[in-house]
């Protein structure tokens, strides 16, 4: 067991941090304030050739593993662009997973160079308002009309709405009531974003502002049936090949952003003084940080251990489940402490922690609520019923 | 034409240094390590010069421990075509670099040697002029411009008085300025690219010279600590201070 890093994957981890150094703090307490997406971080990354890094070589990309991306988002988020870096180039780097499995050889021409140069942004249509987490149960319609599909239907939380060219949309081809199980019937479609047809509304929420989340109202939308990935009602397995990975990145950039809270918080204790002394010589400010410290180690064990059996073909799914949990729970305590470590001034936007802290609700809620982990765990791990 | 570029690896320049308890030098283990600046401005020019159809080939040397060769990685991530490490365990002082890097110039025959004016971690600003001279080739140090034209570099330097210009008849040595250029952020591709690009490793010994140091370093120590500011009430007492206190007027 060799818990290091090949050469390879340490300079590519050289390379991104000191791209990401480029855009400081500041940049990002910015984008965070006006809201506006960070144009200039994603071309850069894009520049750099990093979008295409799980992407197949034959169309731009760089045919490394989910466990380099990995690698590279944890550094993304850990360099002080948290959730923001990180969710503005996330869905590019594993979104198109189902296209590079499923996709013809046409389709897989057209639709990833442009993504990988980052001429082209995506969006990943999945949840809607009524359902949650019972996917399968998903309500927007595709209907087939000649050789075409028409879309109608509601989504929600589908982040980068705004900016993004293209979406991965999952639709119903099929009636529920006339498929055997609720898995089947559901259909996956890469397709332009044509505002004419989905109203995108954006959604204030608590943090991450730079990058938008949005309510997709679609209607009447028209999708070529040549933008359908994989066989008709195939689409919820097609996109079950993508969960995993995105799990694994979540909780790889929710290190990340415990990192950057830590990192922050450690220098502060070792500069601020109270009492005549620093507060960091103080174990009761010493102890919570050496201990998220310990749990972001862990958590990242976990993310690397499942990136690994995933890039091994090897079944994940409980390793991807269990590292989203961990990270998600390690990452907000690491910015919580962060945060309480700074006293009045965590409080403070220039000190950033509580922008962190906003932030890192999210890999905790999404894409799978923490509860949801759990049960799958308990069914698929420990042989209890299922649940839900 | 061929250019050689050397490149060092030092301490990485985010990484606030500490002193070894020992005083022998400064921390390095655990630390983070990178491609001295200055030498990623000298790769940066050749890659310039490269692109724009002057050199045909750029051959990145680095000399030091085994490590050494994940910054010639970066220098042909960068867009350098081969690398040489000189591997050693002896800690190389400026004038053993200049004698390995003669050998290989002898070896090599470039026609342009591009050095980083100095290395940020001993600050020497020794080894392209100690080069030069072994050479007996002309040298254009601290360049913050660099022209070629036929045989001859005209290397544009930042003096006090404002630009000089020197012209010199290649085969010459050049060192870098921070004004130079604005080195490149290696992309992916070329990352994994310069993976599969090859690296000659040789000893000193192959290169026929004795790289054992010939300045002792007898005692590193921090600077001491600033001390606190004093508010002073009036010009006089500034200027009493100054006199009696600091002694420095
Ligand atoms: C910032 C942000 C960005 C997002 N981006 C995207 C995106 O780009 N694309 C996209 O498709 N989605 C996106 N999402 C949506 C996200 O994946 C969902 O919010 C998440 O999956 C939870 O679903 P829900 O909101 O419908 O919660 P619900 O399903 O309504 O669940 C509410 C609560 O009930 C709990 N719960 C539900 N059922 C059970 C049960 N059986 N047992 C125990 N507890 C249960 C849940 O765990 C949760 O705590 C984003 C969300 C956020 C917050």
């Amino acid at each position: 067991m060799d818990f290091s890093l090949t050469p390879a994957q340490a300079e590519i981890r050289a390379a991104i941090e000191r791209l990401s150094a480029r855009f400081d703090d500041e940049y990002w307490l910015a984008r965070d304030r006006d809201g506006q997406f960070p144009e200039a971080f994603h071309r850069a990354i894009a520049e750099g050739g990093f979008l295409g890094i799980a992407m197949p070589e034959a169309h731009g990309g760089a045919g490394l593993g989910i466990t380099e991306a990995a690698l590279m988002m944890e550094r993304i988020a850990a360099s002080g662009a948290g959730m923001s870096g990180a969710s503005a180039v996330h869905i590019n780097i594993f979104g198109l997973h189902p296209v590079v499995l499923f996709g013809t050889a046409e389709q897989q021409a057209r639709m990833l160079p442009p993504l990988i140069r980052g001429a082209e942004k995506a969006c990943f249509a999945v949840t809607e308002p009524d359902i949650g987490l019972n996917t399968t149960a998903l309500k927007t319609q595709a209907l087939r009309d000649g050789e075409d599909y028409v879309i109608k239907g509601q989504k929600i939380w589908i982040s980068t709405a705004q900016v993004a060219d293209r979406m991965l949309l999952l639709a119903r081809t099929t009636p529920l009531d006339r498929v055997h199980r609720k898995t089947e019937g559901l259909s996956l479609f890469y397709t332009a974003l044509d505002r004419r047809f989905v109203e995108v509304r954006r959604i204030e929420k608590m943090g991450r502002h730079a990058v938008d989340s949005n309510m997709l109202f679609i209607d009447g939308l028209r999708v070529p049936a040549a933008d359908r990935i994989g066989a008709e009602g195939a689409g919820f397995r097609a996109i079950l090949h993508g969960m995993n990975p995105e799990r694994i990145l979540i909780a790889a950039e929710a290190v990340g952003l415990g990192r950057a809270a830590l990192r922050r918080a450690a220098a502060y204790a070792n500069e601020r003084v109270v009492f005549g002394r620093k507060i960091g010589q103080n174990q009761g400010i010493q102890h919570p940080l050496a201990r998220h410290w310990a749990e972001l180690e862990a958590a990242f064990l976990m993310v690397l251990k499942a990136a690994s059996l995933y890039d091994r073909g090897e079944e994940c799914g409980a390793e991807a489940n269990a590292a989203k949990f961990l990270a998600g729970e390690a990452g907000f305590r690491a910015c919580e402490t962060a945060v309480m470590t700074h006293g009045g001034m965590g409080y403070a936007q220039e000190y950033h922690v509580e922008r962190y802290l906003r932030e890192s609700l999210i890999p905790r809620i999404a894409p799978v609520s923490r509860e949801l982990v759990l049960s799958f765990i308990a069914e698929k791990i420990l042989g209890l019923p299922k649940s839900y | 034409m061929k250019l050689l570029v050397p490149v060092k690896r030092v301490v990485d320049y985010n990484v606030k240094v500490r002193v070894r308890a020992d005083g022998s030098g400064v921390e390095t283990s655990g630390v983070k390590m990178s491609m001295n600046p200055f030498d990623e401005i000298a790769v940066e020019e050749a890659v310039r010069l490269k692109e724009k159809g002057v050199a045909s080939e750029i051959v990145a040397v680095s000399m030091g421990v085994a490590a050494c060769a994940e910054t010639l990685r970066t220098a042909l991530a960068m867009g350098a075509d081969r690398g040489i490490l000189v591997e050693t365990e002896v800690e190389l002082q400026p004038l053993a670099v200049a004698k390995l890097l003669r050998a290989i110039v002898e070896k090599e025959s470039p026609r342009m040697v591009i050095l980083g004016k100095q290395a940020i971690d001993d600050d020497m600003n020794a080894t392209g002029q100690m080069l030069a001279a072994l050479l007996g080739w002309p040298q254009g140090t601290f360049a913050s411009k660099l022209v070629i034209e036929g045989d001859q570099a005209l290397v544009t330097r930042e003096v006090d008085g404002g630009l000089e210009t020197v012209s010199l008849t290649l085969p010459a040595i050049v060192t870098t300025d921070l004004r130079l250029n604005e080195p490149r952020y290696a992309s992916l591709p070329n990352i994994m690219k310069a993976r599969k690009k090859p690296i000659d490793i040789l000893k000193p010994a192959d290169l026929g010279v004795d790289p054992s140091p010939r300045l002792a370093v007898l005692n590193v120590a921090e600077p001491p600590r600033r001390q606190a500011g004093k508010k002073v009430a009036s010009v006089a007492e500034l200027v009493d201070k100054l006199k009696n206190e600091a002694k420095v007027i």
